[in-house]
This record gives structure tokens, C-alpha cells and sequence, in this order.
């Protein structure tokens, strides 16, 4: 294949992923969208999901991100994430327990502002169990 | 004069101290190579993160609908100083040329009949500015980064500023830190954060890079940039509290550097002194054994 995209993915942290790749589908605020080379110019919210690498039209990785934004371009797509961790690493007893405590924080929050922070949370949590059940890809 | 016992506890003294020193010195060159490393890591993010909000400002600037942050709240009357110093000393002039840019600039502000507040990182920061303008301060951060500076920190502060923002009870919020230039040489900036100010550079730059680049967006731009900015802003701190932080650590590194070579010095001094006294104290000796021998 000679189109590649220029996949990157940076945390403020770190650059934790640069390469060139077949296609990344991002989950998008509107609705997840794959890119291939080629793509019309577009920046986008990324909820809380897992960006998804093909090689050809197998997937090779799976990153779990928990929202943040992302620009496309015809040669690359440049995800800005908060905070980002790929599939296989993600604890999974770690998160059904941070989502019960999630739970009840809920339940004891007071003002609008924070519930509105802790529900926040909570999707982020929620979605990396997701992450986990759809499981890392079959090598 | 100082008697021989006197002078071997100086030099004891003093060897020790240099020891002291030189191990703050290796300290802090490897912790400055670590926060070097930290702010190299933080680039791409905040390089992208630019050229991401340069697209988005010249789109919204042409209808003229920015958010408050971007367009600032048209006034200048209250001003918030983010004074970044360190929790330690030793360091130099390191904390002592910020607080003195801090303090003229917070002198200048009040001449010009404007509204000071301050809010300050770092624990030597504080205590000085609090002798002065404790009045001032609406806010203190401690122990910023005492084992490994994270950007939640930064963004706990940026927050913090946000709400301010938010409710209106700042109009300009201009960072005060040490740049960091190299080992041997910081420099105090002054930087405006909010409200942000789109670098003329860096727009013309991203549109020479990417001609034709219209871009969609989803959602609406507003929308978009009402996220993107306040995590800008965090970005802003945490690229500033890194800088800092390296900074701090490379002007430790010279006055620890400078400390022992002090010290090495001063040991030999003394050692030298040590020595004469003992020879004085020889010949001294000496000539009371041979003039008591012609005596007889």
C-alpha cells in the first residue's frame, strides 16, 4: 500500500505513538470516523474510546484515550489525548472498583458542578471497561 | 593565633560542607537532566496543540465570535499574577530574581491604579511576597512537583484560573517564571495567558505549512475552541512550571558548583596556615632545646 497515514498520538506528557499507518478510526464526539489517507482536512472532539490502528484490514492496536481532540489532514491525523493507555494494559478488576467508588461519590455529590465532574469521570471509567470487554486484538 | 586543634576543626569542617555541596551538585545535574527531558517530552503536545488553535482563532477571528477567553473581557483593571518559584532554597538568585520582577511589576500595576492579585507556586515565593503584599494573594500552591512534576498539577491550577476567569473576578492573568536558556543562565519571563493571544508567527506559519487546509469541524468551532482553550491554558502552566523546574535545578547546579570550589579554596587556606603553625611551632621547639643546650 502506498498511502499511509501519519498517525500520531501525543498525551502532555509524552509523544506515546508516531507512525505511519493504513487506517486509525477515532471515536469522535459526533460519531467514530476512520481515516485513510487522503481525508478532508478536519478537527474533531474525541470522547472518551479506543482509537482503533489497521495494517491493511487487520487491527493491530487498540488505545483506550479518554477524550481530547484530534486533527486530520490528508497525510496525518494528530490525536491529542488526555490521558491514553493501550487495551492490553488496562486493569480491569482496577476499573470495575474505580467505578463503584465513581457510583457513590455520585450518590454523595452535592452541588450540580460536582456531579456534573464525578458523571464526567464516570464515562471516562465506564468506557475503558468497554475497552476491555471488546478486548486487545488476536495477534 | 588560632591554636593547631582549632585550625584541623575548621578543615574538618569545611571538608565536610564541600562534601555536602558537591553531592547537591550531582543531585540536582541529574534531576536537571530529568526535567530537561520532561520539557523536551512536552513539546509535541503543546507544538500541536498550537497550530491546532492557530486554524480555529483565524476561523473564529473572522466572524468575530471568540469565546471570553480569546477576546479577553475588554478591560485590563484587574490583573492576576501566577508567580512560579520554588519550595526550595539554595538555588542562587534563582527565587530572588523572579520575586523582584514580581514585585516591580506589581508596583508598576498599582501605580497605574490597577488591581493587583497574586497567586504563587512554590514556598519561597510566597513567604516573600507575603512580607510585602500579603493582601494581595488570593491564592498559594505548595509542593508543586516535589517528586515528579504531573499535569494534573498544572491543571488543578489552570482550573482554579478558569473559575476565577469565569466569574469574572480577573480581566489579564500574566505567568512570571524562569525561563530555561541553559544551565548557567535563566531568564524571568513574563507571559500573558489569558486572555490568549494567537501568535502572529504561528498562524501565518501553520497557513505557509498547509495551504489549502479549510478544515471541518465537529462540532461547531465555538464549541470546540470553548474546550480547546482552557486546556490550553493548562498546557500554558505546565509548560511553564517544567521550565521552571529545570531552571531550578540548573541554577542549584551552579551555586553548588560555585559552593564547593569555595570550599575547596578555603581547605586550602587553611591548610596551609595549619601548616605554617605547625612548622612555627617545630622551629619554636627547636630553639629552645638548642639555647637550653648552649646555656649549659
Amino acid at each position: 500500500m502506498a498511502d499511509k497515514v501519519e498517525f500520531e498520538l501525543v498525551s502532555p506528557e509524552k509523544l506515546l505513538n508516531a507512525q505511519p499507518v493504513d487506517m486509525v478510526v477515532v471515536p469522535g464526539s459526533e460519531g467514530d470516523f476512520g481515516v485513510l489517507a487522503g481525508h478532508a482536512p478536519m478537527i474533531s472532539m474525541v470522547r472518551p474510546g479506543v482509537i482503533d490502528i489497521y495494517e491493511g484490514d487487520r487491527v493491530v492496536d487498540r488505545v483506550f484515550v479518554a477524550g481530547g481532540f484530534a486533527e486530520v489532514t490528508g497525510t496525518r491525523c494528530t490525536v491529542l489525548a488526555e490521558q491514553a493507555q493501550p487495551v492490553a494494559q488496562i486493569d480491569r478488576a482496577g476499573t470495575e472498583q474505580e467505578i463503584a467508588n465513581l457510583s457513590e461519590d455520585l450518590a454523595d455529590a452535592k452541588s450540580d458542578g460536582e456531579r456534573a465532574e464525578v458523571e464526567a469521570k464516570l464515562a471516562v471509567a465506564r468506557a475503558r471497561l468497554d475497552a476491555v470487554a471488546a478486548g486487545a486484538p488476536a495477534h | 593565633m588560632p591554636s593547631l586543634k582549632d585550625l584541623k576543626n575548621r578543615i574538618a569542617s569545611v571538608k565536610s560542607t564541600q562534601k555536602i555541596t558537591s553531592a547537591m551538585k550531582m543531585v540536582a545535574a541529574s534531576k536537571l537532566r530529568r526535567a530537561q527531558e520532561q520539557a523536551e517530552a512536552a513539546r509535541p503536545y503543546a507544538e500541536r496543540m498550537g497550530r491546532m488553535l492557530a486554524s480555529l482563532a483565524g476561523n473564529v477571528q473572522a466572524n468575530g465570535t471568540g469565546p471570553k477567553m480569546m477576546t479577553g473581557t475588554g478591560s485590563d483593571q484587574v490583573q492576576l499574577l501566577l508567580v512560579i518559584t520554588s519550595d526550595r532554597g539554595l538555588c542562587g538568585a534563582f527565587n530572588g530574581s523572579i520575586v523582584r520582577e514580581a514585585r516591580r511589576t506589581i508596583q508598576r500595576l498599582l501605580a497605574e491604579g490597577k488591581t493587583v492579585k497574586v497567586m504563587t507556586v512554590g514556598r519561597k515565593g510566597r513567604d516573600q511576597i507575603r512580607r510585602d503584599y500579603a493582601s494581595l494573594i488570593v491564592e498559594t500552591y505548595e509542593e508543586i512537583g516535589r517528586r515528579k512534576l504531573s499535569f494534573a498539577d498544572a491543571d488543578g491550577i489552570a482550573r482554579r484560573i478558569n473559575e476565577m476567569y469565569e466569574a469574572g473576578e480577573f480581566d489579564v492573568c500574566t505567568v512570571i517564571y524562569n525561563k530555561f536558556k541553559s544551565a548557567i543562565s535563566q531568564v524571568v519571563t513574563l507571559q500573558q495567558i489569558v486572555p490568549f493571544a494567537v501568535e502572529a508567527g504561528a498562524a501565518t506559519e501553520a497557513a505557509s505549512a498547509e495551504p489549502a487546509a479549510v478544515y471541518e469541524f465537529e462540532p461547531e468551532e465555538e464549541q470546540i475552541l470553548a474546550e480547546l482553550l482552557p486546556r490550553n491554558l493548562s498546557i500554558q502552566i505546565y509548560r511553564a512550571l517544567l521550565e521552571s523546574a529545570a531552571s531550578e535545578q540548573g541554577a542549584r547546579m551552579t551555586a553548588m558548583d560555585n559552593a564547593t570550589r569555595n570550599a575547596g579554596d578555603m581547605i586550602n587556606r587553611l591548610t596551609l596556615t595549619y601548616n605554617r603553625t605547625r612548622q612555627a611551632y617545630i622551629t619554636k621547639e627547636l630553639i629552645e632545646i638548642i639555647s637550653g643546650a648552649e646555656a649549659i
